[in-house]
Protein backbone atom coordinates (compact mmCIF):
# COMPACT_ATOMS: atom_id res chain seq x y z
CA UNK A 1 0.00 0.00 0.00
CA UNK A 2 1.85 3.52 -1.28
CA UNK A 3 1.35 6.70 1.10
CA UNK A 4 0.30 9.80 -0.82
CA UNK A 5 0.74 13.19 0.55
CA UNK A 6 -2.26 15.07 -0.43
CA UNK A 7 -2.16 18.10 1.59
CA UNK A 8 -0.38 20.09 4.31
CA UNK A 9 -3.12 20.31 7.15
CA UNK A 10 -2.97 24.12 7.36
CA UNK A 11 -3.94 23.66 3.37
CA UNK A 12 -6.77 21.70 4.79
CA UNK A 13 -8.77 23.10 7.61
CA UNK A 14 -11.75 21.77 9.10
CA UNK A 15 -14.73 22.42 6.97
CA UNK A 16 -12.96 21.72 3.85
CA UNK A 17 -12.91 18.84 1.38
CA UNK A 18 -9.73 18.48 -1.63
CA UNK A 19 -10.00 16.61 -5.01
CA UNK A 20 -7.45 15.04 -6.75
CA UNK A 21 -6.72 12.15 -8.78
CA UNK A 22 -4.07 9.45 -7.45
CA UNK A 23 -2.79 6.53 -9.81
CA UNK A 24 -5.72 7.62 -12.22
CA UNK A 25 -7.83 7.46 -9.38
CA UNK A 26 -10.24 9.92 -8.38
CA UNK A 27 -10.25 10.91 -4.83
CA UNK A 28 -11.95 13.19 -2.34
CA UNK A 29 -10.42 14.20 0.74
CA UNK A 30 -12.55 15.66 3.61
CA UNK A 31 -11.76 17.55 7.00
CA UNK A 32 -14.42 17.05 9.11
CA UNK A 33 -13.90 18.74 12.58
CA UNK A 34 -10.53 17.68 12.73
CA UNK A 35 -11.00 13.96 11.42
CA UNK A 36 -9.86 13.07 7.82
CA UNK A 37 -11.57 10.76 5.51
CA UNK A 38 -11.44 9.61 1.97
CA UNK A 39 -13.40 8.50 -0.55
CA UNK A 40 -13.34 7.32 -4.05
CA UNK A 41 -14.84 10.42 -5.98
CA UNK A 42 -17.38 7.85 -7.77
CA UNK A 43 -20.21 7.29 -6.72
CA UNK A 44 -21.55 3.64 -6.85
CA UNK A 45 -25.11 3.93 -8.46
CA UNK A 46 -24.67 5.55 -11.72
CA UNK A 47 -21.06 7.21 -11.61
CA UNK A 48 -21.15 10.60 -10.83
CA UNK A 49 -18.31 12.37 -8.94
CA UNK A 50 -20.01 11.07 -5.70
CA UNK A 51 -18.21 14.06 -3.69
CA UNK A 52 -19.11 16.85 -5.18
CA UNK A 53 -22.09 16.62 -3.25
CA UNK A 54 -23.09 18.51 -0.12
CA UNK A 55 -22.33 16.83 3.46
CA UNK A 56 -25.89 16.36 5.45
CA UNK A 57 -26.86 14.44 8.42
CA UNK A 58 -28.92 11.18 8.84
CA UNK A 59 -32.44 11.88 8.90
CA UNK A 60 -34.18 8.40 10.84
CA UNK A 61 -37.89 8.17 12.28
CA UNK A 62 -38.77 5.47 14.32
CA UNK A 63 -42.55 6.62 13.43
CA UNK A 64 -43.95 9.06 11.56
CA UNK A 65 -44.26 12.81 13.42
CA UNK A 66 -41.31 12.17 14.74
CA UNK A 67 -37.65 13.21 13.25
CA UNK A 68 -34.07 12.53 14.48
CA UNK A 69 -31.22 14.10 12.33
CA UNK A 70 -28.01 12.74 13.65
CA UNK A 71 -24.39 12.34 11.86
CA UNK A 72 -24.55 16.24 10.91
CA UNK A 73 -22.02 16.68 8.20
CA UNK A 74 -21.04 12.96 7.97
CA UNK A 75 -22.98 11.99 5.30
CA UNK A 76 -21.94 13.01 1.61
CA UNK A 77 -25.28 13.13 -0.68
CA UNK A 78 -24.86 12.44 -4.53
CA UNK A 79 -24.79 15.07 -6.62
CA UNK A 80 -27.01 13.31 -9.09
CA UNK A 81 -29.45 10.99 -7.38
CA UNK A 82 -28.80 12.27 -3.76
CA UNK A 83 -28.05 8.95 -2.71
CA UNK A 84 -27.06 9.25 0.81
CA UNK A 85 -23.50 7.61 2.28
CA UNK A 86 -21.80 7.69 5.71
CA UNK A 87 -17.94 9.02 4.94
CA UNK A 88 -16.82 7.16 7.67
CA UNK A 89 -18.02 3.73 6.47
CA UNK A 90 -19.06 4.63 2.73
CA UNK A 91 -22.11 3.06 3.52
CA UNK A 92 -25.23 4.11 1.52
CA UNK A 93 -28.98 4.19 3.26
CA UNK A 94 -31.43 3.78 2.34
CA UNK A 95 -31.92 1.79 -1.79
CA UNK A 96 -35.38 1.56 -2.18
CA UNK A 97 -34.78 -2.37 -3.66
CA UNK A 98 -33.00 -2.92 -0.30
CA UNK A 99 -35.84 -1.43 1.38
CA UNK A 100 -38.21 -3.56 -0.27
CA UNK A 101 -36.47 -6.99 0.63
CA UNK A 102 -36.34 -5.80 4.30
CA UNK A 103 -39.65 -5.46 4.50
CA UNK A 104 -39.88 -9.25 4.09
CA UNK A 105 -37.06 -10.42 6.03
CA UNK A 106 -37.73 -12.21 9.65
CA UNK A 107 -35.52 -10.45 11.51
CA UNK A 108 -36.16 -8.05 14.56
CA UNK A 109 -34.18 -4.94 14.33
CA UNK A 110 -34.05 -1.85 17.08
CA UNK A 111 -36.96 0.55 15.42
CA UNK A 112 -34.74 3.78 14.83
CA UNK A 113 -32.35 1.78 12.72
CA UNK A 114 -32.61 3.28 9.03
CA UNK A 115 -32.25 0.78 6.40
CA UNK A 116 -28.59 0.33 4.80
CA UNK A 117 -28.11 0.25 0.95
CA UNK A 118 -26.12 -2.62 -0.92
CA UNK A 119 -24.28 -0.32 -2.10
CA UNK A 120 -21.16 0.91 -0.49
CA UNK A 121 -18.68 3.93 -1.59
CA UNK A 122 -15.19 3.11 -1.64
CA UNK A 123 -13.38 4.56 1.13
CA UNK A 124 -9.96 5.41 1.17
CA UNK A 125 -7.65 5.21 4.58
CA UNK A 126 -6.34 9.04 5.70
CA UNK A 127 -3.71 9.84 8.04
CA UNK A 128 -1.89 12.31 9.40
CA UNK A 129 2.04 12.39 9.00
CA UNK A 130 3.99 15.20 10.99
CA UNK A 131 1.19 18.21 9.87
CA UNK A 132 0.50 16.50 6.04
CA UNK A 133 -2.13 14.77 5.32
CA UNK A 134 -1.97 11.17 3.63
CA UNK A 135 -3.46 9.05 1.61
CA UNK A 136 -2.99 4.96 1.51
CA UNK A 137 -4.13 3.45 -1.83
CA UNK B 1 5.10 9.26 -3.72
CA UNK B 2 2.75 9.84 -7.06
CA UNK B 3 0.70 13.12 -5.98
CA UNK B 4 -1.48 14.83 -8.64
CA UNK B 5 -3.62 17.16 -7.85
CA UNK B 6 -6.90 17.61 -9.55
CA UNK B 7 -7.84 21.06 -8.33
CA UNK B 8 -10.84 21.19 -10.93
CA UNK B 9 -13.08 18.89 -10.98
CA UNK B 10 -15.96 20.20 -13.82
CA UNK B 11 -15.78 17.28 -15.00
CA UNK B 12 -17.11 15.45 -17.95
CA UNK B 13 -19.94 12.70 -17.44
CA UNK B 14 -17.34 10.13 -15.20
CA UNK B 15 -18.60 7.19 -17.55
CA UNK B 16 -18.82 7.09 -21.30
CA UNK B 17 -20.06 5.08 -23.69
CA UNK B 18 -18.82 4.48 -26.77
CA UNK B 19 -21.94 3.59 -28.89
CA UNK B 20 -23.79 6.34 -30.25
CA UNK B 21 -27.08 7.57 -28.99
CA UNK B 22 -29.86 9.87 -28.65
CA UNK B 23 -31.09 11.94 -25.97
CA UNK B 24 -35.03 12.71 -26.01
CA UNK B 25 -35.34 14.66 -23.47
CA UNK B 26 -32.73 17.65 -22.91
CA UNK B 27 -33.63 20.61 -21.17
CA UNK B 28 -31.82 23.81 -22.08
CA UNK B 29 -31.99 26.82 -19.94
CA UNK B 30 -31.38 31.01 -20.57
CA UNK B 31 -28.23 32.04 -18.56
CA UNK B 32 -30.69 35.51 -17.85
CA UNK B 33 -34.06 36.64 -17.18
CA UNK B 34 -33.83 38.64 -20.26
CA UNK B 35 -32.35 36.55 -22.85
CA UNK B 36 -35.57 36.36 -24.67
CA UNK B 37 -35.66 40.20 -24.73
CA UNK B 38 -34.47 40.21 -28.39
CA UNK B 39 -37.45 37.74 -29.77
CA UNK B 40 -39.77 39.64 -28.15
CA UNK B 41 -41.80 42.58 -29.64
CA UNK B 42 -41.11 45.98 -27.49
CA UNK B 43 -44.30 45.97 -26.26
CA UNK B 44 -43.94 41.80 -24.52
CA UNK B 45 -40.93 43.12 -22.98
CA UNK B 46 -42.81 46.12 -21.33
CA UNK B 47 -45.67 44.12 -20.75
CA UNK B 48 -43.19 41.47 -18.47
CA UNK B 49 -41.25 44.65 -16.48
CA UNK B 50 -44.56 45.74 -15.60
CA UNK B 51 -46.73 43.18 -15.35
CA UNK B 52 -44.81 40.31 -15.27
CA UNK B 53 -46.70 36.45 -16.14
CA UNK B 54 -50.13 35.53 -14.78
CA UNK B 55 -50.27 31.72 -14.61
CA UNK B 56 -52.93 29.67 -14.08
CA UNK B 57 -51.60 28.14 -10.89
CA UNK B 58 -49.91 30.51 -7.98
CA UNK B 59 -46.28 29.99 -7.21
CA UNK B 60 -44.94 29.51 -10.66
CA UNK B 61 -41.66 31.22 -10.51
CA UNK B 62 -40.76 29.24 -7.81
CA UNK B 63 -42.24 25.97 -8.34
CA UNK B 64 -45.19 24.64 -6.51
CA UNK B 65 -42.23 22.43 -4.51
CA UNK B 66 -39.18 22.22 -3.23
CA UNK B 67 -36.95 20.13 -5.73
CA UNK B 68 -33.96 17.57 -4.63
CA UNK B 69 -31.26 19.99 -6.02
CA UNK B 70 -30.78 23.40 -6.78
CA UNK B 71 -33.18 24.43 -9.74
CA UNK B 72 -34.12 20.65 -10.04
CA UNK B 73 -30.70 19.97 -11.46
CA UNK B 74 -26.93 18.16 -11.19
CA UNK B 75 -24.63 19.77 -8.59
CA UNK B 76 -22.19 19.43 -10.83
CA UNK B 77 -24.07 21.07 -14.10
CA UNK B 78 -23.24 24.63 -13.19
CA UNK B 79 -21.35 26.18 -16.00
CA UNK B 80 -17.79 27.25 -15.14
CA UNK B 81 -18.98 30.51 -17.06
CA UNK B 82 -22.09 31.18 -14.53
CA UNK B 83 -25.48 30.89 -14.77
CA UNK B 84 -28.00 28.10 -14.23
CA UNK B 85 -27.48 24.80 -15.12
CA UNK B 86 -27.86 23.90 -18.87
CA UNK B 87 -28.06 27.07 -20.24
CA UNK B 88 -24.55 26.89 -21.70
CA UNK B 89 -24.04 25.04 -24.87
CA UNK B 90 -20.45 24.53 -24.35
CA UNK B 91 -20.89 22.94 -21.42
CA UNK B 92 -23.29 20.89 -22.46
CA UNK B 93 -21.22 19.91 -25.13
CA UNK B 94 -18.20 19.15 -22.85
CA UNK B 95 -20.62 17.44 -20.08
CA UNK B 96 -23.06 15.69 -21.80
CA UNK B 97 -22.94 15.73 -25.69
CA UNK B 98 -19.39 14.45 -26.71
CA UNK B 99 -18.26 12.27 -23.84
CA UNK B 100 -21.94 10.18 -24.83
CA UNK B 101 -21.68 10.21 -28.13
CA UNK B 102 -25.17 11.72 -28.47
CA UNK B 103 -25.98 12.27 -32.34
CA UNK B 104 -29.04 13.20 -32.02
CA UNK B 105 -30.19 15.51 -28.80
CA UNK B 106 -33.89 16.65 -28.85
CA UNK B 107 -34.42 20.12 -26.39
CA UNK B 108 -37.05 20.24 -24.33
CA UNK B 109 -37.39 23.73 -22.67
CA UNK B 110 -39.37 24.35 -19.30
CA UNK B 111 -40.43 27.51 -17.66
CA UNK B 112 -41.59 28.67 -21.01
CA UNK B 113 -44.98 30.43 -21.82
CA UNK B 114 -46.98 27.51 -21.39
CA UNK B 115 -49.48 27.81 -18.60
CA UNK B 116 -49.92 31.70 -18.79
CA UNK B 117 -53.51 33.09 -18.80
CA UNK B 118 -52.54 35.57 -21.17
CA UNK B 119 -52.81 34.08 -24.39
CA UNK B 120 -51.29 36.35 -26.59
CA UNK B 121 -48.59 37.15 -24.02
CA UNK B 122 -48.05 33.20 -23.48
CA UNK B 123 -47.98 32.81 -27.98
CA UNK B 124 -45.14 35.70 -27.87
CA UNK B 125 -43.32 33.92 -25.20
CA UNK B 126 -43.30 30.25 -27.05
CA UNK B 127 -42.32 32.00 -29.99
CA UNK B 128 -39.42 33.50 -28.38
CA UNK B 129 -38.32 30.26 -27.02
CA UNK B 130 -38.13 28.80 -30.56
CA UNK B 131 -36.49 31.79 -32.13
CA UNK B 132 -33.95 31.14 -29.24
CA UNK B 133 -33.63 27.82 -29.62
CA UNK B 134 -32.26 28.03 -33.31
CA UNK B 135 -30.00 30.76 -32.45
CA UNK B 136 -28.62 29.47 -28.77
CA UNK B 137 -28.50 25.95 -29.48
CA UNK B 138 -29.71 24.03 -32.82
CA UNK B 139 -27.88 26.46 -35.53
CA UNK B 140 -24.15 25.89 -33.17
CA UNK B 141 -24.68 22.05 -32.91
CA UNK B 142 -26.11 19.91 -35.56
CA UNK B 143 -27.20 17.48 -32.95
CA UNK B 144 -29.51 19.38 -31.61
CA UNK B 145 -32.92 19.51 -32.49
CA UNK B 146 -35.62 21.80 -30.89
CA UNK B 147 -39.41 20.69 -29.64
CA UNK B 148 -41.79 23.53 -30.53
CA UNK B 149 -42.85 25.13 -27.73
CA UNK B 150 -47.15 26.61 -28.13
CA UNK B 151 -49.15 28.15 -25.99
CA UNK B 152 -50.96 25.33 -25.46
CA UNK B 153 -54.14 26.43 -24.22
CA UNK B 154 -54.84 28.52 -27.00
CA UNK B 155 -55.41 25.55 -29.40
CA UNK B 156 -55.49 28.01 -32.53
CA UNK B 157 -52.41 30.32 -31.72
CA UNK B 158 -50.40 27.00 -31.00
CA UNK B 159 -51.48 25.61 -34.91
CA UNK B 160 -49.96 29.21 -36.12
CA UNK B 161 -47.21 28.68 -34.37
CA UNK B 162 -46.82 24.99 -35.43
CA UNK B 163 -47.47 25.64 -39.21
CA UNK B 164 -45.00 28.51 -39.27
CA UNK B 165 -42.30 26.37 -37.96
CA UNK B 166 -43.71 22.88 -40.29
CA UNK B 167 -40.62 21.85 -42.61
CA UNK B 168 -38.05 23.88 -40.74
CA UNK B 169 -35.53 21.12 -39.79
CA UNK B 170 -34.13 22.80 -36.79
CA UNK B 171 -37.34 21.70 -35.02
CA UNK B 172 -38.44 17.93 -34.70
CA UNK B 173 -41.53 18.01 -32.66
CA UNK B 174 -44.16 19.81 -30.98
CA UNK B 175 -43.54 20.42 -26.92
CA UNK B 176 -46.90 20.02 -24.78
CA UNK B 177 -46.56 19.26 -20.81
CA UNK B 178 -48.82 17.21 -18.94
CA UNK B 179 -50.24 19.68 -16.78
CA UNK B 180 -53.16 21.75 -18.26
CA UNK B 181 -55.96 23.35 -18.00
CA UNK B 182 -58.14 20.97 -19.02
CA UNK B 183 -57.23 16.78 -20.02
CA UNK B 184 -55.55 16.63 -22.86
CA UNK B 185 -57.89 15.03 -25.24
CA UNK B 186 -60.48 17.74 -25.23
CA UNK B 187 -61.57 19.95 -28.11
CA UNK B 188 -59.39 23.27 -27.29
CA UNK B 189 -56.20 20.88 -27.97
CA UNK B 190 -56.73 19.44 -31.29
CA UNK B 191 -55.71 22.27 -33.58
CA UNK B 192 -52.61 21.40 -31.87
CA UNK B 193 -53.13 17.83 -32.70
CA UNK B 194 -54.14 18.85 -36.38
CA UNK B 195 -51.50 20.80 -37.45
CA UNK B 196 -48.62 18.65 -35.93
CA UNK B 197 -50.24 15.79 -38.03
CA UNK B 198 -50.38 17.62 -41.24
CA UNK B 199 -46.73 18.81 -40.37
CA UNK B 200 -45.66 15.37 -39.60
CA UNK B 201 -44.05 16.44 -36.12
CA UNK B 202 -44.80 14.30 -33.10
CA UNK B 203 -46.29 15.49 -30.33
CA UNK B 204 -44.07 15.03 -26.89
CA UNK B 205 -45.99 15.41 -23.86
CA UNK B 206 -43.31 16.32 -21.17
CA UNK B 207 -44.59 15.66 -17.41
CA UNK B 208 -44.91 18.98 -15.39
CA UNK B 209 -46.74 22.17 -16.33
CA UNK B 210 -49.06 24.73 -14.21
CA UNK B 211 -52.80 24.25 -15.45
CA UNK B 212 -53.62 25.23 -11.90
CA UNK B 213 -55.44 22.02 -10.87
CA UNK B 214 -54.05 19.89 -7.55
CA UNK B 215 -50.94 17.99 -9.18
CA UNK B 216 -52.47 14.79 -7.99
CA UNK B 217 -55.83 13.17 -8.54
CA UNK B 218 -56.45 13.46 -4.93
CA UNK B 219 -55.27 17.11 -4.37
CA UNK B 220 -52.12 19.03 -2.91
CA UNK B 221 -49.44 16.11 -1.96
CA UNK B 222 -47.28 17.18 1.11
CA UNK B 223 -43.92 16.18 -0.38
CA UNK B 224 -41.85 16.61 -3.46
CA UNK B 225 -41.52 12.68 -3.90
CA UNK B 226 -45.22 12.17 -4.15
CA UNK B 227 -44.92 15.30 -7.22
CA UNK B 228 -42.51 12.79 -8.85
CA UNK B 229 -44.84 9.76 -9.03
CA UNK B 230 -47.81 12.25 -9.61
CA UNK B 231 -46.34 12.72 -12.68
CA UNK B 232 -47.20 9.44 -14.14
CA UNK B 233 -50.47 9.18 -12.73
CA UNK B 234 -51.20 12.83 -14.40
CA UNK B 235 -49.79 10.75 -17.79
CA UNK B 236 -52.33 8.49 -17.40
CA UNK B 237 -55.13 10.83 -17.07
CA UNK B 238 -53.38 12.93 -20.04
CA UNK B 239 -53.43 9.47 -22.38
CA UNK B 240 -56.56 7.56 -21.29
CA UNK B 241 -58.49 11.73 -22.46
CA UNK B 242 -56.31 11.47 -25.64
CA UNK B 243 -57.58 8.02 -26.34
CA UNK B 244 -60.81 8.38 -25.33
CA UNK B 245 -61.88 12.04 -26.66
CA UNK B 246 -61.21 10.08 -30.36
CA UNK B 247 -58.25 11.73 -31.09
CA UNK B 248 -56.44 9.29 -32.22
CA UNK B 249 -59.04 7.65 -34.23
CA UNK B 250 -59.42 11.36 -35.71
CA UNK B 251 -55.91 11.85 -36.11
CA UNK B 252 -54.85 8.40 -37.03
CA UNK B 253 -51.25 9.61 -38.50
CA UNK B 254 -50.77 11.36 -35.20
CA UNK B 255 -47.39 10.54 -32.97
CA UNK B 256 -47.18 11.02 -29.57
CA UNK B 257 -44.51 11.03 -27.32
CA UNK B 258 -44.94 10.26 -23.15
CA UNK B 259 -41.96 12.22 -21.74
CA UNK B 260 -40.57 11.77 -18.28
CA UNK B 261 -43.37 9.89 -16.68
CA UNK B 262 -42.08 6.36 -16.75
CA UNK B 263 -43.74 3.53 -18.89
CA UNK B 264 -44.40 0.81 -16.54
CA UNK B 265 -47.87 1.76 -16.11
CA UNK B 266 -48.49 1.54 -19.67
CA UNK B 267 -50.02 -2.14 -19.90
CA UNK B 268 -51.99 -1.87 -16.95
CA UNK B 269 -53.51 1.61 -18.15
CA UNK B 270 -54.40 -0.06 -21.54
CA UNK B 271 -55.76 -3.39 -19.92
CA UNK B 272 -57.84 -1.34 -17.72
CA UNK B 273 -59.24 0.66 -20.74
CA UNK B 274 -59.64 -2.02 -22.34
CA UNK B 275 -61.73 -4.01 -20.36
CA UNK B 276 -63.76 -0.99 -19.64
CA UNK B 277 -63.99 0.14 -23.24
CA UNK B 278 -65.98 -3.71 -23.63
CA UNK B 279 -68.38 -2.72 -21.14
CA UNK B 280 -68.87 0.98 -22.36
CA UNK B 281 -68.22 0.97 -25.52
CA UNK B 282 -72.09 3.00 -26.55
CA UNK B 283 -70.66 5.76 -24.03
CA UNK B 284 -68.05 6.45 -26.79
CA UNK B 285 -68.78 4.66 -29.90
CA UNK B 286 -66.24 7.33 -32.05
CA UNK B 287 -63.42 5.00 -30.07
CA UNK B 288 -63.50 2.61 -32.19
CA UNK B 289 -60.55 0.14 -31.08
CA UNK B 290 -59.60 -1.28 -28.36
CA UNK B 291 -57.84 1.60 -26.66
CA UNK B 292 -54.10 -0.38 -26.40
CA UNK B 293 -54.45 -0.35 -29.94
CA UNK B 294 -53.95 2.95 -30.29
CA UNK B 295 -51.96 3.15 -27.63
CA UNK B 296 -49.40 0.59 -29.24
CA UNK B 297 -49.74 2.49 -32.76
CA UNK B 298 -49.42 6.18 -32.05
CA UNK B 299 -47.28 6.20 -28.71
CA UNK B 300 -43.97 6.97 -27.95
CA UNK B 301 -42.17 6.29 -24.75
CA UNK B 302 -38.68 8.03 -23.44
CA UNK B 303 -36.87 6.17 -20.93
CA UNK B 304 -35.93 8.93 -18.31
CA UNK B 305 -36.57 7.57 -15.76
CA UNK B 306 -36.42 4.03 -15.87
CA UNK B 307 -38.43 1.91 -14.00
CA UNK B 308 -36.07 -0.22 -11.76
CA UNK B 309 -37.41 -3.30 -10.64
CA UNK B 310 -35.45 -5.80 -9.00
CA UNK B 311 -35.78 -8.74 -11.24
CA UNK B 312 -35.03 -7.13 -14.79
CA UNK B 313 -37.39 -9.63 -16.38
CA UNK B 314 -40.06 -7.57 -14.82
CA UNK B 315 -38.96 -4.71 -16.64
CA UNK B 316 -38.33 -6.39 -19.84
CA UNK B 317 -41.66 -7.68 -19.62
CA UNK B 318 -43.05 -4.27 -20.06
CA UNK B 319 -41.10 -3.37 -22.34
CA UNK B 320 -42.04 -6.48 -24.76
CA UNK B 321 -45.50 -5.60 -23.87
CA UNK B 322 -44.79 -1.97 -25.45
CA UNK B 323 -42.14 -2.84 -27.75
CA UNK B 324 -38.61 -2.51 -27.98
CA UNK B 325 -39.23 -0.03 -31.17
CA UNK B 326 -40.82 2.33 -28.95
CA UNK B 327 -38.77 3.27 -26.30
CA UNK B 328 -36.33 6.69 -26.99
CA UNK B 329 -33.64 6.93 -24.44
CA UNK B 330 -33.72 9.83 -22.69
CA UNK B 331 -31.28 11.12 -19.66
CA UNK B 332 -33.35 14.46 -18.71
CA UNK B 333 -29.97 16.75 -18.40
CA UNK B 334 -29.42 18.65 -16.67
CA UNK B 335 -31.70 17.92 -14.24
CA UNK B 336 -31.08 15.56 -11.26
CA UNK B 337 -32.68 12.54 -12.16
CA UNK B 338 -30.55 11.89 -15.15
CA UNK B 339 -29.71 8.72 -16.27
CA UNK B 340 -26.23 7.74 -16.82
CA UNK B 341 -26.83 6.33 -20.77
CA UNK B 342 -24.14 3.37 -19.82
CA UNK B 343 -26.00 2.34 -16.73
CA UNK B 344 -29.74 1.83 -17.72
CA UNK B 345 -30.37 -0.90 -19.30
CA UNK B 346 -29.63 -4.33 -17.87
CA UNK B 347 -27.79 -6.96 -19.59
CA UNK B 348 -29.35 -9.41 -21.76
CA UNK B 349 -30.97 -7.42 -24.53
CA UNK B 350 -30.27 -8.61 -27.82
CA UNK B 351 -27.88 -5.88 -29.86
CA UNK B 352 -30.69 -4.87 -32.05
CA UNK B 353 -33.19 -4.20 -29.58
CA UNK B 354 -29.95 -2.18 -27.69
CA UNK B 355 -29.47 -0.57 -31.25
CA UNK B 356 -32.78 0.73 -30.90
CA UNK B 357 -33.23 1.61 -27.28
CA UNK B 358 -30.05 4.18 -27.70
CA UNK B 359 -30.54 5.65 -31.09
CA UNK B 360 -32.66 3.76 -34.04
CA UNK B 361 -36.13 4.21 -32.97
CA UNK B 362 -35.53 7.94 -32.03
CA UNK B 363 -34.09 8.69 -35.59
CA UNK B 364 -36.73 7.17 -37.52
CA UNK B 365 -39.13 8.96 -35.02
CA UNK B 366 -37.70 11.98 -35.46
CA UNK B 367 -36.84 11.79 -39.54
CA UNK B 368 -33.36 12.08 -38.97
CA UNK B 369 -31.41 10.37 -41.81
CA UNK B 370 -29.28 7.34 -40.52
S1 LIG C 1 -25.01 8.43 -9.41
FE1 LIG C 1 -24.94 8.82 -7.30
S2 LIG C 1 -26.96 8.58 -6.69
FE2 LIG C 1 -27.01 8.08 -8.76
Amino acid sequence: MARHVVAAVDELPPGTRKFLEIDGRPIAVFNIKGEYFGLMNRCPHQGAALCEGPLIGLAQSKEPGEIEYTKLGEVIRCPWHGWEFDIRTGQSYCDPRRFRVKAYSAHVEPGASVVKGPYVAETVTVKLESDYVVVEL
Amino acid sequence: MNIQFRENTEAASPLTTKTAIADCDIHPARATRTELYPYLAKRWQHHLEVYGVHAYQGMMEGPPYPKAQPNASRRDAYPPEGGPQGSSLSFMQKQLLDPNNVQLGVLNPLNTGQGIRNHELSAALCSAINDWQIDKWTSRDKRLKASIVVGNEDGLSAAAEIRERAGDKNFVQVLLLSRNVEPLGQRRYWPIYQAAEEAGLPVGVHAFGFGGNPITPSGWPSYYLEEMVGHSQCQQSALASLVLEGVFERFPKLKMVMIEAGFGWAPSLAWRLDKAWQRLRSEVPHVKRPPSEYIREQVWWTTQPMEDPERREDLFDVINWIGWDRLLFATDYPHWDYDEPSRVLPAGVSEANREAFYLGNAKKLYGIAA
